[in-house]
């Protein structure tokens, strides 16, 4: 028998993803014992096995709509949810499993399977904001954890999350890394890109490449100039902007923008 | 036994979802069906046309619990294609990150995903209510895997530093030597975990199974190897597709593979099988105090292997730290040119199997992808098979807690194999 508590109740879904989100809940090694005393998970599958139904306080919903079924399933999960937090960039944006959107689905299936007759796939994945109301969008590939246990706090306690829309630049000077590209001739993604990560690739010698997404006032056609300054052909350009968060609108339109 | 149904819609604790489907009929097993309904995502199509150098960056978002060894398994196969060996203080790295992700995986499914099975409980949470202490090392345990991950990949989920031909950046050996004492109290904490799983109940089950892992001489098998069986199979690692087939089933997401038509077992009990021998000393004795026996073949026992392997990773990471050199560049040049190349790495789960095509330019012109959990994915409903048949007379909580126990066993990462698993048992 389950005690009724008075603590708010958390619930984790996965559409399609690779996990890596949901499993940043459980990285947060030293504080996930400490935030399950202060809610109750009460939907975790990856995690237990103990299951009950909502409503549910906040929903942290992984992972894009890619079949009918998950479009369905999606409308239940906002039913019962007071909120819903989207995390990463397959939920925020479509993911990587979105360049679909740019191809031919049914020849990607008989890429890959013998019998494509048995995928049921819809021809585009889609972030969860397309289907149904969302409170928040945490972006990442994956989400940051510190992001993570900021936004799940500010729910709880009926806050606005503070997650900044400024690009990644702001993190490297803050880190004081030496611009890779202005220093380094390295074409880098950052300026068009939400901080969050901390500025890891820039760090480690290479260019960033938008796991974020867009930043909140981004200007790809003038990265785009840069980058072409630096001997990346179009095609290189366009396939940088159509990665994790190729559904994410101006990633898109710069891709569009850089032709066959 | 009455006619009678039984379900359990949500397998849980497992990475990914799917379900299983199990009928009887007037007390026979008539069907057992392991269903991977995890939407395909395609990666082997949208591969095509992609620079080789991005590869790495996007096989690792198959799967957010082993993305180094998509990497891994990448890289080599990319690095074959375009003729360069790694070899060195760069191996060395890459097998340290490696270690880094089998001890983050293992403590994950040994304590968050597997133990609770063993002990009653419904997750690891709950179980840190009783027993505080041991949620908290295995905790401990799991975040120096991550560190480790951390340190050599910039993140522990997708790492950024990994490239074909090396590393973007490599450590000083200083900041490898700052690890040394985290890594040392893991190790203890490792040992403790071996210790504890060897006290745990197993049921009497030990299939004759086919295991199949990597081989590679002088050292237990983590990034590369000759593919070999305990029935004899020893083939280098481009023969793969010779002897491995993977078939499309109408009721999986997931393509299921057999060798020379039969199932197969791969992940840590094949390893452990196929290579005991090749342990250290210290943690050959630490398995041989736990009970285990050279080979093991009972699924259940997985749990104690996995802790081994842990152990292992441990040990191995602290050798790697202890004798490296950093190397005069973090990468060998790859410079694109046409050419087939194959590449396969011990993941957590098993082999990890990985064929590209790319042309004159560099750019991937076809990509094939073998994940562990498709392997095995016969092999579960074998073990399923004989897991109901010979506990027909179970009551139906304890038969459906057997099933998603024999699932478990697999640490099957449905996300990497392709999601709703949902367990039915049908008496008609």
């Amino acid at each position: 028998m389950r005690l009724k508590t008075q603590k708010p109740r958390l619930a984790v879904w996965k559409f399609a993803s690779c996990d890596g989100c949901q499993l940043s809940i459980l990285d947060c090694e030293d504080e996930l014992l400490e935030l399950a005393g202060v809610v109750e998970i009460a939907n975790f599958l990856e995690a237990s096995s103990a299951v009950s139904p909502g409503p549910y306080d906040l929903s942290l919903v992984e992972g894009s709509i890619t079949t009918p079924h998950d479009a369905k399933r999606i409308q239940a999960v906002r039913r019962n949810s007071k909120f819903l937090v989207t995390l990463g960039a397959c939920a925020t944006s479509g993911g990587i499993q979105a360049l679909r959107n740019f191809a031919d689905v049914g020849e990607f299936a008989r890429v890959v399977y013998a019998h494509p007759e048995y995928i049921h796939a819809l021809t585009r994945s889609s972030p969860i904001s397309e289907h149904v109301r969302v409170d928040f969008e945490l972006r990442g590939c994956p989400v940051s954890k510190a992001q993570l246990l900021e936004v799940v706090s500010a729910y709880l306690n009926g806050r606005k999350p503070n997650i900044p829309g400024h690009s990644v630049c702001l993190e490297c000077k803050a880190r004081g890394t030496p611009c890779v590209m202005v220093a380094g001739g390295i074409p880098c993604l950052g300026p068009v890109t939400q901080a969050g990560c901390g500025a890891i690739c820039p760090a480690y010698q290479r260019g960033c490449y938008a796991c974020f997404g867009p930043q909140e006032s981004p200007n790809p056609p003038s990265l785009s100039r840069w980058w072409t300054r630096l001997g990346v052909d179009e095609a290189a350009q366009q396939r940088a902007f159509r990665s994790f968060n190729a559904g994410a609108e101006s990633f898109s339109k710069e891709a569009a923008r850089h032709g066959q | 036994m009455g006619n009678k149904t039984i379900r359990v819609r949500n397998l849980s604790r497992v990475e990914g979802e799917g379900a299983l489907y199990v009928r009887v009929r007037g007390g026979r097993l008539e069907e057992v069906e392991l269903n991977i309904f995890e939407p395909p995502r395609f990666f082997e199509a949208f591969l095509r046309g992609r620079s080789f150098a991005e590869v790495p960056d996007l096989t690792a978002r198959i799967c957010g619990i082993c993305p180094v060894a998509y990497q891994m398994s990448s890289c080599q196969a990319l690095e074959a294609a375009l003729g360069l060996e790694v070899v060195g203080p760069l191996r060395e790295l890459r097998r340290l990150l490696y270690c880094g992700e089998w001890i983050e995986s293992h403590a994950l499914h040994i304590y968050f995903l597997h133990a609770p099975d063993f002990l009653g409980y419904p997750d690891a949470v709950r179980l840190a209510q009783d027993q505080p202490e041991l949620v908290r090392q295995a905790l401990r345990l799991k975040k120096t895997g991550n560190q480790l991950m951390t340190l050599l990949g910039g993140r522990e989920i997708h790492p950024v530093n990994v490239k074909v031909g090396g590393f973007y950046r490599v450590p000083r050996k200083a900041e490898l030597l700052a690890m040394r004492e985290r890594l040392e109290q893991a190790r203890e904490i490792a040992y403790q975990t071996v210790r504890f799983t060897g006290q745990l109940d197993f049921p009497d089950f030990e299939p004759d199974y086919t295991f199949v892992s990597l081989r590679q001489e002088g050292e237990y098998p983590i990034l590369q190897g000759r593919v070999v069986s305990s029935r004899g199979l020893d083939i280098a690692v481009p023969e793969f597709e010779r002897h491995f087939h993977e078939e499309h089933v109408a009721h999986s997401n997931a393509l299921h593979c057999t060798l020379e038509g039969q199932p197969y077992l791969v992940g840590p009990l094949a390893r452990y099988s196929l290579n005991s021998q090749r342990l250290p000393a210290s943690v050959q004795a630490a398995a041989r105090e736990a009970g285990l026996k050279p080979v093991c073949r009972n699924p259940f026992q997985s749990i104690v292997v996995r802790a081994v392997e842990t152990l292992y990773a441990c040990e191995e990471a602290l050798r790697i730290i202890g004798e490296y050199e950093e190397p005069d560049a973090p990468s060998l040049k790859a410079e694109p040119k046409a050419g087939v190349g194959w590449g396969a790495s011990e993941a957590p789960r098993g082999i990890l199997y990985h064929r590209y095509r790319v042309d004159e330019q560099g750019l991937v012109r076809e990509a094939q992808i073998v994940p562990p959990t498709s392997q095995n994915q016969k092999m579960i409903e074998a073990d399923l098979r004989r897991m109901v048949a010979a506990n027909l007379e179970l009551p139906e909580p304890e038969l459906t807690l057997r099933c998603e126990q024999t699932i478990r066993n697999y640490d099957p990462c449905i996300s990497c194999a392709t999601h709703f698993l949902r367990l039915e048992i049908e008496h008609v």
